[in-house]
């Protein structure tokens, strides 16, 4: 089970309280944790990324074991231990404004 | 007893304010989607319960929450606004060309007999409609195709199409306002469009009598007069008696004509009111002291509406679509300001009180005449 951390905004969003936990068909990479993910809460379609593109929203930022995945391509695999459910994947707002 | 829904749109929030008709007491709730700027919100003439918001943040992008109970709980509707076919560019700020790149809704206007078709003014600037409740938006291109839209400009707030005003006398007729483009008019519910700038003067552009390139703030109808526009311009307030062909100037006395709403009274179709600002790199209002101007004559003699209003160290800004009207007799006035105020007046002008003071700055007002 994939563990996934939303920020408060989009938690509100999806009506969900704490970690979401989800299930990836295949390979998890952010492409596939995100459909999934849209998948189960539709109304999370295009916070995150952009609905024509696809691309990460650019003020939207992604975590995972203590490192930014931000800039990887969609593709790529994700750590082994977010595909294993020991760390979770954070979706977070980048620090911005005041 | 008839009862007044004020929604209010600010930038950490939506907020309701209610009264029954004596509009005395008034009862706030909100925020709605806290932390969120809520651009505007506006409720179906056809199911008054039925209302439209525009929800947005710079981190996660544009939502449109629609309700069906007046405002007490919403749902996320369709947010996927995607202009037909391959957009082009318009004119950036240096006046480079830029693609056409979609940022948010400015301005929901419902229809006013179907209460699942609402109108959506964007930014970049467009006009978008949906037939479903806001399930699925389709652009109507004609708009943004048809031919002057490589040579627009965006104003200081990004280029947004603000203004949709249905004609209720003709269905297919819709007008739209763009910063910094101009007036347009379609007649035929919005299939092609042309320009309808004659008249306007801006001294800040190129050639200042061009047919686009115009910083159109705000325009306004009374329900009855359809051809009678009134407009608040970046300078200047307008005026068009035949439904935007021609437009002439009305700014008359006031003592700035740079303002963003401009709005009429719902039952006296000469009677307008406007919010001078002092400049446009002073965006308060002159001498510190926030009035609103009234004219009975549809321009040109105004009248100042201070009871009520602070008259001194007074530097709020009331923003193009913070300003509406109720149906109730006498007509009430309603606006908000940048420092979270929202006045309300129920004699048409005459006297002002704060129905609340401390709200986020305040972007949007829309009042619904309930039964």
């Amino acid at each position: 089970m994939i563990r996934v951390v939303l920020p408060p905004h989009l938690r509100t969003l999806a009506g969900v309280s704490g970690e979401v936990e989800l299930e990836v068909e295949g390979a998890v990479t952010q492409r596939s944790l995100l459909g999934a993910l849209e998948g189960r809460y539709p109304m999370l379609r295009g916070t995150i990324r952009d609905h024509a593109t696809g691309r990460r929203r650019p003020f939207v930022r992604f975590f995972a074991c203590q490192q930014d995945l931000s800039h990887e391509a969609p593709d790529a695999p994700l750590p082994e231990a977010v595909a294993r459910g020991s760390e979770p994947f954070v979706v977070l707002g980048a620090l911005a404004g005041g | 007893m008839s009862g007044i829904r004020v929604l209010v749109g600010t930038r950490k929030g939506a907020f309701t304010l209610t009264a029954d008709g004596r509009r005395r007491s008034w009862r706030v709730e909100g925020p709605h989607f806290a932390g969120w700027e809520i651009f505007h919100l506006k409720g179906s003439p056809a199911r008054p319960d039925r209302i439209y918001a525009s929800q947005s943040t710079g981190w996660f992008g544009q939502l449109i929450q629609r309700s069906d109970d007046g405002g007490r709980s919403w749902e996320p509707v369709g947010n996927e606004f995607r202009y037909a076919g391959v957009p082009g560019t318009h004119q950036w700020y240096d006046g480079t060309p830029h693609p056409w790149e979609f940022a948010r809704v400015w301005h929901l206007e419902p229809s006013l007999h179907d209460p699942d078709t609402v109108y959506a003014g964007v930014e970049d600037a467009a006009l978008f409609r949906s037939s479903d409740g806001g399930k699925t938006w389709q652009e109507l291109s004609g708009l943004r195709e048809h031919g002057s839209g490589p040579s627009w400009q965006p104003g200081a707030g990004g280029m947004c199409l603000h203004t949709i005003l249905l004609d209720p006398a003709d269905p297919r007729r819709i007008f739209t306002a763009i910063s910094s483009a101009g007036a347009f008019r379609s007649d035929d519910a919005g299939e092609t469009w042309r320009p309808i700038n004659r008249g306007l003067v801006s001294p800040q552009i190129p050639d200042p009598t061009a047919e686009v390139g115009h910083c159109v703030h705000r325009i306004a109808m009374h329900p009855s007069r359809p051809n009678v526009l009134f407009m608040q311009k970046h300078w200047d307030v307008m005026r068009s008696d035949d439904a935007g062909e021609s437009w002439r100037e009305v700014s008359g006395g006031l003592p700035s004509d740079f303002g963003f709403p401009i709005e009429v009274h719902a039952h006296e179709p000469d009677t307008i009111y406007v919010v001078p600002i002092k400049s446009d790199s002073e965006h308060y209002p002159p001498d510190g002291r926030l009035r609103v101007y009234r004219s009975r004559s549809g321009g040109n003699e105004w009248e100042p509406l201070a009871k009520g209003l602070p008259q001194e160290h007074c530097y709020v800004n009331v923003l193009r679509d913070a300003m509406a009207v109720d149906a109730l007799d006498p007509c009430g006035v309603y606006f908000g300001t940048t420092g979270g105020q929202v006045y309300a007046s129920c004699d048409a002008g005459d006297r002002w009180d704060a129905i609340v003071r401390d709200l986020p700055p305040v972007l949007s007002v829309e009042v619904q005449t309930l039964p």
